[in-house]
């Protein structure tokens, strides 16, 4: 489920990398274990296109039938998409959290950044899953 | 932390265990939307095994509730045996120390109330009742599991059929004994049910049939969303010892009809309802996207007119809701207000509470 390919940070987002056209582009999400925790959700907030964001910076709001949580930004970078199915149907963080259930995509302005991030097997070992 | 008698079939269950008000309890046993669903169109059932059931005996039982609650128990003996009645135990300035149920029975008086008030209501009780002739026993010997839903009688009766007249015939906020269990048709969710009080020992096999009959173990949250859309008040939130009947739609079961009857708390109340200083609960429905919480603002021409004591999102209605307090002197004639969420003010339209009964949206 935390594969390799992911980063994660104590907030519970994860961040996939890929590149496009010469720009790095984060995926982002809030993990299986956040959803887990926050129950069946029932609205997303997003940030908008074109807004720029910093490392841990409050950037949205998730919010299940029990409680509200703050979405942070794991990444340095610029908002380019974020994910329209997702505010129509927030359940979908919940049935796929890393996959249809992304959230948003941000242009990387500062790729070392990610390398504070946390690794699968570090995030599992935060959360108290076994390899 | 304490467990209930059904702590393992939880677990059997796959639920998620929080603690709450010092018990390990359910809250979901997978998606608290999908429990409350199952409640509000079939039958969900509820471990309220926490709650506190006191039997009152003694010759002095009717005069000492007389004295101690802000309804008034001699209704219920005009009733008749098996009856049961909502009331608000006051404090000497007229706040609720508690909401409850009191049970009228061939075995005397019994009340059911709150787990999280289950210290300071005994110590209470106790104090109160050392002017009368009466005892006090804590039943903890026995369990109440809650089986609430439109099919929630009908199944019990196909896994117990000799009940069959017995409970299709058992009215509202009505109780009946059989077999050591009692039966009381009441509940927590707005919708039809009983609320069933047994011996911890048979509690386990009941629980297990009602599981054969196809009835879904349903968790804290759903208990929480299913309340919140029948406007029924959660102790702690929508009220507390500082609160009022007046102030927590509690005012209908004060009852001041007998002159002559003292109860704690009636002095204070009666004044606090000459007071202009007082708030009214009314309903909130949020008109756009996001969820009303506890602690949200409420605002009307920029000012301050009261506060949301349980928002969250209502499942039946696809729309956050909420239960506020707001300035006595708010018109009713206004119907739109704004919510502040995160700095926001969102616009919500006022009304009547409740928002659903027996699985229909019921507000204007």
């Amino acid at each position: 489920m935390y594969d390799n390919e992911m980063k994660f940070v104590d907030t519970h987002e994860w961040v996939r990398l890929s590149s496009t056209g010469g720009e790095n582009i984060a995926t982002i999400g809030i993990t299986a274990h956040a959803q887990e925790l926050l129950g069946d959700l029932v609205y997303i907030e997003l940030p908008s296109v074109g807004k720029v964001v910093n490392f841990h910076e409050v950037v949205g709001v998730i919010e299940s039938v029990k409680a509200a949580s703050d979405l942070y930004s794991p990444v340095v970078g610029e908002i380019i998409e974020v994910n329209d199915a997702v505010i129509a149907d927030p359940t979908l963080a919940n049935t796929d959290p890393h996959g249809e259930g992304w959230l948003f995509k941000a242009k990387l302005t500062d790729i070392e950044q990610m390398s504070k991030l946390m690794s699968a097997a570090q995030y599992k070992a935060s959360i108290g899953e076994e390899e | 932390m304490q467990h209930t008698v059904f702590y393992n079939e939880h677990l059997t269950h796959s639920a998620k265990m929080v603690e709450f008000c010092g018990w390990n309890m359910p809250i979901n046993y997978g998606s608290q939307i999908k429990e409350h669903e199952a409640v509000r169109t079939d039958a969900g059932m509820f471990d309220v095994a926490h709650m506190v059931i006191t039997d009152i005996r003694g010759s002095g039982s009717k005069d000492f509730l007389r004295y101690l609650l802000s309804n008034d128990v001699a209704k219920l003996e005009q009733q008749g045996l098996g009856k049961a009645l909502y009331s608000g135990m006051l404090n000497e300035l007229g706040c609720v120390i508690d909401d409850l149920i009191v049970y009228y029975t061939d075995f005397g008086y019994r009340i059911i109330s709150n787990a999280g008030t289950a210290e300071k209501d005994q110590l209470w009780m106790k104090r109160q009742s050392e002017k009368f002739n009466v005892e006090l026993i804590l039943r903890d010997d026995l369990s109440i599991l809650a089986v609430q839903g439109p099919k929630a009688i009908t199944k019990l009766i196909a896994a117990k059929p000799e009940l069959a007249d017995k409970l299709s015939n058992l009215k509202p906020f009505s109780a009946i004994a059989d077999a050591g269990i009692f039966y009381a048709r009441t509940g927590y969710t707005g919708e039809d049910g009983l609320e069933i009080v047994l011996p911890n020992s048979q509690a386990v096999s009941f629980w297990r049939m009602l599981v054969a009959q196809g009835v879904i173990p349903c968790g804290l949250a759903a208990r929480d969303t299913l309340r919140l859309e029948a406007g029924m008040n959660l102790y702690g939130h929508d009220m507390d010892e500082s609160i009022s009947p007046l102030e927590c739609n509690m005012d209908w079961v004060v009852d001041l009809s007998d002159e002559s009857r003292s109860f704690i708390g009636r002095d204070a109340y009666q004044k606090l309802k000459t007071s202009v200083a007082l708030f009214k609960q009314v309903g909130l429905v949020l008109l756009g996207r996001g969820v009303l919480r506890e602690g949200q603002k409420i605002i009307h021409d920029g000012a301050e007119i009261g506060v949301i004591t349980s928002g969250t999102f209502s499942p039946s209605l696809k729309q956050s809701i909420a239960i506020a307090r707001i300035k006595k002197d708010f018109l009713d004639e206004i119907k739109t207000v704004a919510v502040d969420i995160r700095g926001n003010l969102e616009p919500v339209k006022v009304v009547k509470l409740p928002f659903v009964r027996r699985g229909k949206r019921v507000y204007e």
